[in-house]
């Protein structure tokens, strides 16, 4: 019984599940309806796209989501908030940190214990979320460039990843989801010698970066195809609720790192870089990918910043205890909440309503940076050649864990 | 602009029609608005040059249960120049959920409302392509629900697990 394959075939079943907006019959003679998806690489996961072409023209793009959906509202609905981290940690898996310090500092916030976390706590926590944000643009960067045709730098940014993954797999013990950061707190303090070989890792990827600007920003053939491509008016970004490096890359200065404050970013030095349109119009693919690029640069900033803080003035004692403030029992004031910080691809905001009695939240709602900044897609590519489809796509940076959750 | 501001000048410009009050123990500050006016409100809030709250954050869907009788949906607004958050909150009866759509205003609004008749089967009057998002179109029932009962075969896979 336990074998018995459950399923029963049908072949209308992905036409009743997830049915065309477009039907054959309906469409001029000149349209035509291409599928891309949901099992296509340069959809970075499973992203169903029904394209409405007429040549080479796109139309519409009616994206089809939800292959990916676990039901991170419903579990929410059934555990405490402590235990809620790990799910957390599974929407944007590929900066798990981003996300749970994100969490984290959102029930602190309903619990009114922000300030009572130790100095040494919240830099431990930027340090691992801005090292986990690298990571994220890594990745980010290294598929762009591979959806466009370019192969090495994939590899390049995988290799660097991998140096940050275990520097994180040494802190937490995991390789992407970590459970590292905790509501009041951390699971362990850092690893002795971590702050040693963190620091040695910033000195080895300083030069490699001036190589990822050779190979992929300033390389001739990398400009021609994402300049002037896909380009986002700052206007129709903020309409479309659109926000992190894309939205910045439209021209407008915004992140929630120095807007909010949250954490110990006010004590730290970094800027804000934006898209100038140095290689064609302000806001298209080549000026979000340049974006994250010096995002990198100021997360090594910030990350040298760290350490050195962790290693002077919060450097590590015998009797710290990263647990310290961890409330025995997680039980908020009744009330509406919505919280948010700036992770990698945007901001990501939780919204919570405690009813005061219960460990658990009554409702938990996260607003995925991803989701809405893929809404965007239909907007952004109509009118313009399928072949750059997959060069605006990409140069969205999407994580489907969070665009479905 | 405080939300005391912010209620006179909806007072102000709707007359007699507006009817938004201060809610409490919200973060950010919260007003609750009527689901006849929701639409007018947004549009003063979206256009008035001394709020200007030109981004919609999060829509937010939520049931109280059916003892209740009620179900609401929450709106994050956030004003860019004047850094400035505000949340709306909007109480509906659970039989006829239903709220005008505010996809003119922010296009935000349209997977995020999606979103929420998805999970909850709130009706957005005017929304203009109101299908599933994240669910398959076949599924049967909204799942976040407080008297959602999952259905017990899909495609003949049992859905208890």
């Amino acid at each position: 019984m336990a074998n018995e394959i459950q399923y029963k075939y049908h072949p209308d079943n992905l036409v009743l599940s997830e049915p065309n907006k477009y039907k054959e019959s309906e469409l001029k003679s000149t349209e035509m309806v291409l599928n891309l998806g949901p099992q296509h690489p340069s959809t970075h996961g499973v992203l169903r796209l029904e394209v409405l072409t007429e040549g080479e023209i796109i139309k519409e793009i009616i994206p089809h989501l939800g292959y990916l959906h676990r039901c991170f509202e419903k579990h929410a609905e059934a555990l405490p908030y402590n235990q809620i981290i790990p799910f957390v940690d599974r929407m944007d898996y590929i900066a798990a940190m981003n996300s749970e310090h994100a969490y984290a500092i959102g029930v602190e916030k309903m619990l009114g214990i922000t300030d009572k976390i130790p100095k040494r706590v919240e830099y431990i926590r930027v340090l691992v979320a801005e090292l986990n944000r690298l990571a994220s643009h890594f990745v980010a960067i290294g598929t762009y460039a591979m959806d466009i045709g370019a192969f090495t730098p994939f590899f390049w940014m995988i290799r660097d990843r991998e140096h940050i993954l275990r520097l994180l797999e040494w802190v937490s013990g995991a390789r992407m989801l970590y459970n590292y950061i905790w509501i009041g707190g951390l699971f362990y303090d850092l690893p002795v010698g971590f702050e040693e070989r963190c620091g040695q890792f910033v000195d080895y990827l300083r030069p490699k970066l001036n190589e990822l600007d050779d190979v992929v920003i300033n390389n001739k053939i990398f400009v021609d195809r994402t300049a002037n491509v896909g380009v986002l008016s700052r206007d129709m970004a903020i309409n479309y609720g659109v926000t992190g490096p894309m939205l910045r890359a439209s021209g407008l200065r915004l992140d929630l790192r120095k807007v909010d404050g949250y954490s110990v970013y006010p004590e730290l030095d970094f800027s804000i870089p934006i898209g100038e349109g140095k290689m064609g119009a302000v806001g298209d693919c080549w000026d979000r990918n340049y974006v994250r690029v010096q995002e990198i640069h100021e997360s090594l900033k910030i990350v040298e910043q760290c350490l050195k803080q962790l290693t002077t003035d919060h450097k590590r004692t015998r009797d710290f205890d990263p647990q310290e403030v961890v409330p025995k029992k997680i039980r908020p004031k009744a009330g509406d909440f919505y919280v948010r910080a700036e992770n990698p691809k945007g901001e990501l905001g939780f919204f919570f309503r405690a009813d005061g009695r219960n460990d658990i939240p009554f409702r938990c709602k996260a607003r995925a940076c991803s989701f809405v900044n893929l809404s965007v897609l239909n907007e952004l590519s109509k009118g313009s050649l399928i072949a750059d489809l997959i060069a605006i796509l990409g140069s969205i940076d999407i994580v489907l864990g969070e665009v479905d959750r | 602009m405080d939300l005391d501001k912010i209620i006179t000048l909806l007072r102000d410009e709707l007359g007699d029609r507006a009817s938004v009050e201060a809610a409490e123990n919200c973060f950010p500050e919260a007003l609750i608005v009527s689901p006849k006016t929701l639409k007018s409100v947004c549009e003063i809030l979206y256009r008035n040059e001394s709020c200007y709250f030109d981004m919609l954050s999060c829509i937010t869907g939520l049931d109280n249960g059916p003892e209740a009788n009620t179900m609401e949906v929450i709106y994050n607004l956030y004003s860019i120049p004047f850094d400035k958050s505000l949340m709306l909150k909007v109480i509906l009866e659970r039989e006829k959920a239903e709220i005008d759509s505010l996809t003119n205003i922010w296009r935000t609004a349209d997977w995020h409302e999606r979103e929420a008749f998805d999970l909850y089967g709130i009706q957005f009057v005017g929304h203009p392509d109101l299908r599933r998002i994240l669910l398959p179109a076949d599924w049967e029932g909204h799942p976040l629900k407080k008297d959602y009962e999952h259905q017990e075969y899909y495609r003949g896979i049992k859905v208890e697990y």
